[in-house]
């Protein structure tokens, strides 16, 4: 077998006559970091969903570890958009409690012993007690962050985890996220439409072309040197080619991907992977 | 909004409201001279006590009250006969009627409110069941209860029941069906299964919601009690004031009136608190 931990194989979600997106293909490796990016409306959401398990596709499959899912596991913990924390629980709880599900033998104590030195590792040691109704956005989502992984999941599955925070904050996170990540070789799969958190996080970052009937237009292979950070990642050689090509596509090609007369060298199955930090930028797809 | 008022300044309008209050009803009742119409001795005589009265009862002053009141304070817990017991007593007779009738009523509402509310399809199944018995009022139950029931002091406890019933109901119903699709599905994620999901994320998620219910259902049932009692008799705070009215006592029903009152407020307060201990904020 391959390296191969996750393979999304011709997911389609359909609403009656209107589909949102078709034919969509992609695999992730193990310890690979995976971004999608592309436009409200095409369905990325559904499709983090989906890999969670907490929809079905309208057609297709997703095979996780060889195997086909069928609905969401603790293998693949979520880090929700809104940090969906239960506010009558504290920042321990809200760990403790997902620790509990994972470990079904673990008591209290243990449980949160745990939680408490998964928050400290994402910075919250001194707000442990806290409800999340006495805390910032930004040591709220800390808080989600650290309950997913407080879970050791084999996958992270992120929805636009920083969207909600302010631009300082989401900074400091993103640095934080890619440090946790790097050091565990967490698998992870993200949702963004931030181009930067995209760079720097991500191995690969898969292009959607605009719904409805939204594709996986193309892939870039992100291949910047790692680790980055956000202080030396705009000076590295390439990251403005890399940062062109991504918001090129999301300003023009994204609209104008037609499944039907695609680019040359474009299938569903092998979307074509360009590496923009090394080469030269490919011509705009043909109008 | 209107801005905060210190509390001794709200505190002393209260009083001067009651002490106004109550002069006015004091000097309003006073007896006066040569009033009334003059009476046949020989009535006078079977009338007795009545007589001296002109003949009618006289509306107690709030002094004339306070001293019975101190009277029957003083001695709340006596039984002299079925029919002499102290107010204490009725008071205690009718918080275990309410307090039954209420207990049994939560423990089938609120299960029942979560399966109503996490399935739309017994929701809409049992919709119209309730939207037709709701408005009934519960003593129109009293009849059908007495006659299958066949036990005066069960059948209030049905009575309360079912008047308490449809307000958990209806509210554990509302708070578990409106419960925050995002905990559901962080419940999902982590393979939290049923049983841990409804006592971990939808119980706490709902309670505010169901001790509304709650808290509206206990206010009903004080209400129905007095009315429930004063048909079945025998004992509680409802019997004794019917009593009372036909002893003519119009201060034991002012006392009572009080009484009820002051109950029925410590009765909401009591799960006003426990709202509080589980409401949360985001």
């Amino acid at each position: 077998m391959s390296n191969q931990y996750v393979s999304v194989e011709a997911i389609a979600r359909r609403y009656g006559p209107t589909t949102i997106f078709e034919d969509v293909w992609f695999g992730i490796d193990r310890g690979e970091f995976v971004c999608l990016v592309g436009h409200s409306g095409c369905g990325k959401t559904t499709i983090l969903n989906i890999l969670a398990g907490l929809e079905g596709p309208t057609e297709g499959a997703v095979i996780v570890d060889g195997t086909e899912i069928s609905g969401p596991s603790l293998d693949r913990a979520v880090i929700f958009q809104g940090h969906a924390l239960m506010p009558w629980m504290t920042a321990t709880g809200n760990v403790a409690f997902a620790l509990s599900c994972r470990h079904r033998g673990w008591s209290r104590a243990q449980c949160d012993a745990a939680a408490r030195e998964a928050l400290k590792r994402v910075g919250l040691g001194h707000a442990l007690d806290r409800k999340p109704a006495e805390l910032s956005g930004g040591m709220k989502q800390r808080v989600g962050i650290a309950r997913a992984l407080a879970l050791n999941p084999k996958m992270l599955l992120m929805d636009e985890p920083f969207s909600a925070l302010d631009a300082l904050t989401r900074g400091s996170l993103q640095d934080e996220v890619a440090r946790l990540v790097t050091e565990t070789q967490q698998t992870a799969f993200m949702i963004t439409h931030d181009v930067d958190e995209a760079i720097l996080l991500a191995d690969r970052i898969l292009l959607m072309s605009n719904g409805p009937g939204a594709r996986i237009a193309e892939v870039v292979v992100n291949t910047l040197p790692k680790p980055r950070t956000r202080a030396n990642l705009h000076h590295m050689p390439g990251y403005h080619a890399l940062r062109d090509h991504v918001l090129d596509f999301l300003i023009s090609r994204s609209a104008a991907f037609d499944a039907k007369a695609p680019p040359a060298g474009w299938a569903p199955r092998a979307v074509p992977e360009v590496r923009p930090a090394i080469e030269t930028p490919p011509p705009l797809a043909a109008e | 909004m209107p801005a905060q008022v210190p509390f001794w300044r709200a505190a002393a309008l209260s009083l001067l409201i009651l002490a106004a209050f109550l002069a006015a009803w004091e000097v309003a009742v006073m007896p006066r001279a040569g009033s009334g119409p003059a009476i046949d001795p020989e009535y006078a005589a079977l009338l007795g006590q009545a007589a001296a009265q002109g003949g009618t009862t006289p509306m107690p002053g709030p002094s004339a009250i306070f001293v019975r009141l101190v009277e029957l304070l003083s001695d709340p817990f006596y039984v002299r006969g079925t029919n002499d017991q102290g107010i204490g007593v009725q008071i205690a007779y009718s918080l275990l009627r309410v307090g039954a009738g209420f207990g049994l009523a939560a423990l089938v509402a609120i299960p029942l409110g979560f399966l109503i509310g996490m399935s739309p399809l017994l929701n809409a199944a049992l919709n119209p069941f309730i939207q037709v018995l709701r408005p009934v009022s519960p003593l129109a139950w009293m009849p059908l209860a007495l006659y299958s029931i066949k036990d005066s002091a069960i059948s209030s406890i049905f009575v309360i029941f079912i008047c308490s019933v449809w307000p958990m109901l209806l509210n554990t119903a509302f708070g578990v069906a409106s419960v925050r699709r995002e905990w559901l599905n962080v419940a999902r994620t982590l393979e939290a299964g049923t049983w841990k999901t409804a006592i971990r994320v939808i119980l706490p998620a709902a309670a505010p919601t169901i001790l509304t219910g709650m808290r509206i259902s206990i206010g009903i049932a004080w209400l129905v009690i007095v009315a429930a009692e004063m048909l079945v008799g025998g004992t509680g705070i409802g019997y004794w004031v019917w009593n009372q009215w036909n002893n003519l006592s119009i201060a034991d029903i002012v006392i009572a009136i009080l009484m009820i009152g002051l109950v029925g407020l410590a009765l909401d307060r009591l799960l006003g608190l426990v709202a509080q201990a589980v409401a949360w904020r985001e």
